[in-house]
């Protein structure tokens, strides 16, 4: 009875000591994949994708159909998709859905974002060595479908996915920004386009076409609206002509180097020709393409990826065909500094993986997302928009080449506007960048945004914006709003920091363990001690 | 029982002007402007008129007081406002709000808005970032729908904003942003041979409704009657809150 009673102590110990054990497990995460020996078909898996495309309802067909074939190859597979038309709304949900562990298993985002949910613990799957597996890595033994090999990678773009010491995410498009030319306007305003646009130029364009005829209407357009330079996206916008200045924007580590007298001039030179009327944003006015293609605007930055929207005859609008106006568009990098070292931003959705318990789920999904690299997948894509495929196995293929061959060939498929911009990236990869990736570069690159919209809003608004405006009201207004002065940069994987002393919880637990332990330890010794003294 | 009569008489002369404003094509917007006339409620200190705001220039500061009609799902300290006053309707965009006081933003709670009027795509709005106070002693007022059947886009301008109804209309397109379930649904409906769009916002209605199936599932060349505060993006693009399949 004794002995029994003893024992279930001992049971009742070890059990709350394996629950105590367990809460420990769950605080840290799904434990660190392994690549199973073999993929096993026999078993049923489900797979959640979350896809992004550009509102094109192409994109969504081809997505469906690289879904499908994967579902034959592999019939033991299902892949649910859903899907965005927004990275911010991606970012967001698997924010809240990091939380609860219930994250897709394939996700279309930025590496920025990736470094973020890596601040949970084996969230996302490094995927180094998936890539050297023999079997099921990049054109492995195993494969059911002719995939890159990791050579046929293109680097410069799957080096963009490699932060934090590994790789968390292979690229899945590239795209780049290009400024989108109304030729016809520039023309008759008497300027001749040079073979690269700088600052200076468009600036100096653009304030020309302020000019208004007797009635108010705008001499260039005969019209009563004309916002002759638009940019979509301002974070780009200020990343790309600090990049182009040689500024500070952050370090590797994650350091912030924003706040500095480039970013101050800038933000008075943006500031001076919102006064005038010359220059606005995405966010102030609306998408750039549609007063582009009412002759409302005459250089329109924005994704190589939306020009299908762009251009007097492009296959997609959201403005009636009686605002269209006619006129020759012409496709060129975004406006440089030095057009002798021309430097443009890298974009494009990548694909990274989730972890989960069980390695069979994560397999699939590696194999899921190896199979969006293939030639099929990555030249249906790249044709829906100005994107280029990003292995070279797709872009030397004869399909692909043919395609771009067939410039204006229609105003569908070969879209002339859309196939010089898929042409602009082909042709200057070494001329692009991206930013440091650590947690906490998604906030900065936000801050870089909110520094030009802020600075354009405070115009309208009637603030006098000069340096000590600047200096005292944007720059802490920016570092608030993103809490650049709270950024936990080595929070994400690899990084290190000091955490601090342990909370009160975990005190209690830890002590609760070494009380289960000496308990253990006691009752071991008594029992030993009965033994040997009935011995 | 006199206060009762006197208030079943003041509603039932209410309801017949609203009738009367229904059905009846522009005709129906001077009916509906007498009721809006009639109803103008005094706002307090510092606080503009709708007809104060009407004129107020794009980028200037603005104070209103409204109530509200609907939300839009919040997120991130922001919510996003369709509001209205008895002389006109508001749309606040990404409003600067906790999660405690979205909840209290309930159909018809009276608001204090101080915010930067802006224009963006057509659509007249009060920016992102503004800021609210509740007001208390509201009326709990609820916008009724003006009947905008048979209007032109450059007479819908006048009624941007506004809870509106279109009867009769045809089916022409129904599509799902991304082309699939569980996001806006685009809606274009005709009158006469002309065509104007609608759409089912996502975060207005959610997509779990049998309001989003209905949507989802009309038929071309259906015959329907809609309502919808009358948002702007490059011309009239109502959002949906209500469809009745004749």
């Amino acid at each position: 009875m004794r002995k029994g009673f003893m024992r279930g102590v001992c049971a009742a110990l070890l059990t709350v000591m394996s629950v105590s054990l367990t809460g420990c497990h769950g605080s840290k995460g799904i434990r660190e994949f392994e690549i199973p020996e073999e993929f096993d078909t026999s078993r049923e898996i489900e797979l959640t994708f979350w896809a992004k495309n550009d509102t094109n309802m192409v994109q969504t067909a081809i997505y469906k159909k690289a879904i499908e074939d994967f579902q034959t190859l592999y019939p033991n597979v299902t892949v649910n998709m859903r899907l965005y038309s927004d990275y911010g709304k991606i970012y967001n949900d698997v924010i809240t859905n990091l939380a609860t562990g219930t994250t897709p298993n394939v996700c279309i985002t930025y590496p920025d974002h990736i470094a973020t949910y890596l601040t949970g613990s084996n969230t996302v799957v490094p995927l180094d060595a998936l890539f050297e597996d023999p079997k099921y890595g990049l054109g492995g033994s195993e494969l059911r479908f002719d995939g890159p090999t990791l050579s046929e990678m293109i680097p410069k773009f799957l080096e963009e996915c490699s932060f934090s010491g590994a790789h968390y995410a292979v690229p899945y498009m590239r795209s780049t920004e290009a400024c989108y030319v109304n030729k016809t306007y520039v023309e008759a305003m008497g300027y001749e386009l040079p073979e690269v646009l700088t600052w200076d130029f468009i600036w100096e364009v653009s304030e020309a076409a302020m000019e208004q005829k007797a009635g108010g209407l705008y001499a260039v357009n005969d019209q009563d609206v004309m916002i002759p330079f638009i940019y979509k996206s301002t974070d780009n916008m200020m990343i790309t002509m600090l990049r182009q200045l040689d500024a500070g924007y952050s370090t590797p580590e994650g350091d912030i180097e924003i706040f500095n007298d480039s970013t101050k001039e800038i933000l008075l030179e943006v500031a001076k020709h919102v006064g005038t009327g010359a220059f606005s944003t995405f966010k102030i006015s609306g998408y750039p393409g549609n007063f582009f293609n009412a002759g409302q605007c005459i250089f329109a930055v924005d994704s190589t990826a939306g020009s299908t929207w762009i251009g007097s005859e492009a296959p997609l609008a959201d403005i009636s065909d009686d605002r269209f106006r006619e006129f020759e568009t012409v496709v060129m990098e975004v406006p440089q500094f030095n057009p002798d070292d021309p430097k443009m931003i890298s974009q494009g959705p990548s694909v990274c993986v989730f972890n989960k318990k069980d390695p069979q789920e994560v397999l699939a999904s590696w194999l899921f997302v190896q199979f969006l690299l293939t030639n099929d997948v990555q030249n249906a894509y790249a044709q829906t928009e100005g994107y280029v495929p990003v292995t070279s196995k797709a872009q030397n293929s004869p399909e692909y080449q043919d395609y771009l061959s067939r410039r204006g060939e229609d105003n569908t498929d070969h879209y002339a506007v859309k196939i010089d911009a898929s042409r602009l990236l082909l042709e200057h990869v070494n001329d692009s960048f991206v930013t440091p990736v650590f947690n906490g570069s998604a906030s900065l690159r936000s801050a870089a945004s909110q520094l030009i919209e802020e600075a354009a809003k405070s115009v309208r608004r009637k603030q006098n914006v000069d340096a000590a405006y600047i200096e005292e009201t944007i720059y802490p207004n920016v570092t608030s709003l993103y809490r650049l002065d709270q950024l936990d940069v080595g929070a994400s994987a690899g990084g290190k920091q000091d955490l601090g002393p342990l909370p009160t919880p975990s005190k209690l637990l830890i002590g609760g363990l070494l009380l289960v332990w000496a308990c253990l330890g006691a009752a071991f010794f008594l029992q030993k001690r009965r033994e040997k003294g009935r011995s | 029982m006199k206060k009762f009569v006197s208030m079943m008489l003041a509603g039932a002369m209410v309801l017949a002007l609203v009738g009367c404003g229904k059905g009846e094509g522009s005709s129906a917007s001077s009916s509906a402007d007498t009721v809006a006339n009639a109803q103008t409620e005094a706002k307090s200190e510092g606080v503009m008129t709708y007809a104060e705001y009407e004129v107020a220039a794009v980028d200037d500061q603005v104070v209103i007081e409204c109530y509200v009609q609907a939300t839009q799902s919040w997120w991130d300290n922001k919510i996003t406002v369709y509001a209205a006053d008895k002389d006109g309707a508001y749309f606040m965009y990404n409003m600067s709000c906790n999660e405690d006081d979205a909840k209290k933003l309930t159909p018809g709670t009276k608001i204090k808005v101080t915010g930067y009027k802006t224009e963006w795509s057509g659509e007249v709005e009060i920016a992102e970032g503004a800021t609210f106070e509740f007001v208390d002693g509201g009326s709990n007022y609820i916008a009724p729908a003006k009947d905008v059947t048979g209007m032109s886009a450059d007479q819908l301008k006048a009624y941007q904003n506004q809870l509106v109804a279109f009867n009769g209309m045809t089916v022409e397109a129904v599509s799902y942003k991304n082309n699939e379930p569980g996001d806006d649904i685009y809606v274009t409906l005709s009158k006469d041979g002309t065509n104007f769009e609608f759409c089912l916002e996502y975060y207005l209605n959610g997509s779990d409704t049998a309001f989003y199936d209905t949507v989802g599932n009309l038929e071309v060349g259906a015959t329907v009657d809609v309502e919808g505060f009358l948002y702007w993006y490059e011309g009239p693009d109502a959002h949906l809150t209500k469809v009745t399949v004749k």
